[in-house]
């Protein structure tokens, strides 16, 4: 493809495959790399649930959950430091360890409001209310096992899921330009099965909602 | 991977034998998704399941066919399948890229749930970068299409009849080797993968698809569905077929906001 300024260029496409990748079969040596470059992006997820150790697996006895809150990206995580969080109802009880190319997250439960972390706390006098943190960014191919293994923790039935989360003005797709828009405002999405009244009008199309959100 | 939506009482939703699964593939100027989208809203298809899969982007958003308050509060994510049992037509639409990798287990995953639903036959619309057209394609229609042998057997001589044109093979080695020809279909995303794939498991399949490049795809759509129409003849085609087919609501705002009075 030919631009304006008279250089060849190779078009990028939404297409999403690129040719060379297609064409190449994978050496052993590519398939080595490969595995090792997954291990590196494996997500782990250490509860201190009980007796205070450190426990990754919870296979054998997901934990009742009746509310869990997620709080995505740094604004709402921290809004819940700074209008719900404290150390007198909430305790700790999980860290998600991970690394991608824009952040890395440890397994230290002490952090700075600056870190990036991920993690969970139980309100301490209804230990089936949970509130998970996250202000560092879940790359595309972590947010499924994000999703998969902090679910798979908990006993679903009975459990409610709420999500916040903040997008730029600027994305927001609306008739009139978004300069004129009062701004910060709140939109929401819910599944059929939510039931109670929702606090703010439900996001129009054509805007959509992406990343772990929306995992 | 495939998962039903919960239907109280009625047949069996999810029973898709002898059915035409249509479904778009990613690719160059998303021809194939913008297609299916005129196809589902215009036929009002009913979403009958999603592909709970961890080889796409997550998207999620409100009903993309809406037309009224009422139904515009539906969730919809990034791989959601409709039909149309009256005319025997499933038709799965894939809303966001592949992750990097996951290609190729997503294209078996779904070939082989193409096989366990007994689906009669399977259509692929697609698209392909319209600058890699060599001299002789430059001329006449964009438009091309593929059968499997299974399909080609039961359909070949149709697609003589439309006069319509095969997607032609190009010199796997050009310029030093001009005998040994290959199938080549740049900015199609998983398209040709699809196709060898149901060559080889004998899985009936034609692709349908438009030579097209980036940028407002939106009549790229419309002539691909008008294609696809002359051969399966879901809406009565009339002499301006264009205005038969209904715009979803989703595609409002495809080009940005309104611009902010100040500018002027």
């Amino acid at each position: 493809m030919a631009t304006f300024f008279g250089e060849v260029v190779v078009a990028s496409s939404r297409a999403g495959v690129d040719d060379e990748e297609e064409a190449r079969e994978e050496t052993p040596e590519d398939r080595e790399i490969r595995r090792e470059l997954e291990k590196k992006r494996e997500i782990d997820v250490l509860w201190t649930l009980r007796s205070g150790a450190t426990t990754e697996s919870c296979a054998d006895e997901p934990f009742a959950c009746s509310k869990f809150i997620v709080a995505i990206g740094r604004n709402a995580a921290a809004f819940l430091s700074s209008f719900i969080l404290d150390s007198v109802y909430w305790e700790v009880v999980g860290v998600v360890k991970l690394w991608n190319e824009w952040c890395r997250t440890s397994s230290t439960t002490n952090v700075l409001p600056t870190d990036s972390f991920c993690l969970f706390y139980r309100l301490i006098s209804d230990p089936t209310v949970l509130l998970c943190q996250c202000s560092c960014y879940v790359a595309e191919d972590q947010q499924f096992q994000w999703l998969e293994k902090v679910f798979g923790c908990m006993r679903k039935e009975g459990l409610q899921v709420t999500i916040l989360s903040t997008c730029p003005v600027a994305d927001y797709k609306t008739q009139e330009s978004t300069l004129t828009l009062p701004s910060p405002f709140l939109k929401a999405l819910k599944t059929k099965e939510f039931k109670e009244q929702v606090c703010c009008p439900l996001l129009e199309q054509p805007n959509i909602v992406r990343d772990l959100p929306a995992a | 991977m495939f998962v039903p939506c919960e239907r109280g009482g009625d047949s069996d939703s999810s029973d898709f034998k002898g059915f035409t699964l249509l479904m778009p593939a990613v690719s160059v100027g998303n021809v194939g998704q913008l297609a299916i989208d005129l196809v589902i809203s215009t036929l009002g298809m009913t979403k009958v399941g999603y592909f709970y899969t961890d080889c796409l982007v997550p998207m999620v958003g409100n009903n993309p066919y809406a037309t009224a308050e009422e139904n515009s509060m539906e969730l919809s994510i990034n791989a959601e399948v409709y039909s149309l049992p009256s005319k025997q037509l499933v038709v799965l639409q894939i809303r966001s890229p592949f992750i990097k990798n996951k290609y190729r287990p997503f294209c078996q995953t779904l070939l082989s749930w193409v096989k366990s639903s007994k689906c009669a036959r399977v259509v692929v619309l697609s698209s392909s970068h319209a600058y890699q057209r060599d001299d002789e394609q430059l001329l006449g229609t964009p438009l091309r299409y593929l059968l499997t042998p299974d399909l080609e057997k039961a359909v070949g001589g149709l697609m003589q009849d439309l006069n319509w044109k095969e997607m032609e093979k190009v010199a796997a080695y050009p310029g030093i080797n001009d005998t040994e020809k290959v199938l080549h279909i740049p900015g199609g995303g998983i398209t040709k993968l699809l196709f060898t794939e149901s060559c080889s498991k004998g899985i009936p399949m034609a692709v349908l698809l438009k030579f097209c490049s980036e940028g407002d795809n939106i009549p790229d759509a419309f002539a691909l569905v008008n294609y696809l129409n002359e051969w399966l003849q879901l809406i009565k085609s009339e002499v301006n077929a264009s205005s038969q087919w209904k715009i979803p609501s989703s595609w409002r705002l495809l080009f940005g906001n309104g611009l902010p009075p100040a500018l002027f």
